[in-house]
């Protein structure tokens, strides 16, 4: 407990300067493409929508291993596991909700 | 055959607790507790997500977002939220170096910023309000003010919590314990951040596109 290794806390590894200011950088510009792009309208619409969704998922994980220090380490294979099983949780609610209200709405429209 | 005397003498500050194996490992139960905590946080965004999805086309006549929405005022909130979570990992250096100074430094930016970032939502909630895009304008505006006002009360309670281990630390020092909440709270500040990406990317920026 008291021996200042770089032992794990079982889930918070420890990280270093270098590797923050890294994830800040990493994040500032993966922030930044898709401001400017929307704020410019240079795009098409679709292209845009594409390129904001690549950058939020790109800083979710710059998040995810910079600043929380994920890795594939055995130590943190309850983290991965039970974050991919989450992960695929909130795809069957969102995707699920979405396509689901939008039959719903189609068939209304159509009843009428 | 009874008596053969086998009765293990306590060690001498035995208290009814084990305490030394446990308590080595119990910092990354703690740790890995919260962190199915804060996956089931993401459940609930999840469903608010997801209700902002089915219901982000019901403007009832009332402003749309593109009205209304201001990206560069969103642009300095978003940096804000960035810039504490990297102050955050900076205070967390602080406390793995046991160096007190630096950790009080380095929350109390992140306090900060995290006091700014709510200030302006605040301040977006109210202007918002004042030209017409209350919560019960339409369901579009509903959803947007539940969404992003979950995730206010989060940034809200991350900064209470920051008081009440400021407090913790001022009188106890980094001790394990302590370490362990910090890093709890650090998980949780980081998470919040991820949200706010989410946040900035679905509903701000394809707002108004």
């Amino acid at each position: 407990m008291s021996n200042s290794t770089t032992q794990t806390h079982g889930g918070a590894a420890h990280g270093s300067v270098k590797e923050y200011k890294r994830g800040l950088i990493w994040s500032l510009v993966l922030t930044a493409i898709p401001f400017a792009l929307v704020m410019t309208g240079g795009l098409s619409s679709s292209l845009t929508m594409l390129i904001i969704l690549l950058c939020a998922v790109a800083q979710v994980f710059v998040q995810l291993v910079f600043f929380l220090h994920m890795n594939t380490s055995s130590e943190q294979s309850w983290n991965v596991i039970s974050g991919v099983f989450i992960i695929l949780i909130v795809l069957i609610v969102v995707l699920g909700s979405v396509w689901i209200m939008q039959h719903l709405n189609h068939n209304m429209l159509m009843g009428h | 055959m009874a008596t053969t005397d086998m009765t293990i003498a306590p060690e001498p500050d035995y208290d009814g607790f084990v305490k030394e194996e446990h308590h080595h490992d119990s910092a990354g139960d703690t740790l890995l507790g919260f962190w199915i905590y804060i996956m089931s946080d993401c459940i609930l965004f999840a469903t608010l997500f997801a209700t902002y999805a089915v219901l982000g086309t019901g403007f009832a006549g009332g402003p749309t977002p593109k009205d209304l929405f201001d990206l560069n005022f969103v642009a300095v909130e978003t940096a804000l939220l960035l810039f504490s979570s990297f102050t955050f990992g900076m205070a967390m250096l602080g406390a793995q170096s046991k160096d007190e100074k630096q950790l009080m430094k380095w929350l109390g930016i992140t306090f900060l910023l995290g006091f700014g970032f709510l200030c302006m939502e605040a301040y977006e909630f109210y202007h918002f309000s004042s030209e017409g895009a209350d919560p019960t304008t339409s369901a579009y505006w509903s959803a947007f003010y539940v969404l992003i006002g979950t995730h206010g009360l989060h940034v809200l309670a991350g900064m209470f919590w920051m008081i009440i281990l400021v407090i913790h630390i001022k009188r106890d020092g980094i001790t394990e314990e302590n370490h362990t909440r910090l890093a709890c709270l650090s998980l949780f500040w980081h998470f919040l951040d991820i949200i706010w990406i989410c946040v900035f990317s679905l509903v701000y920026l394809m707002g108004v596109l």
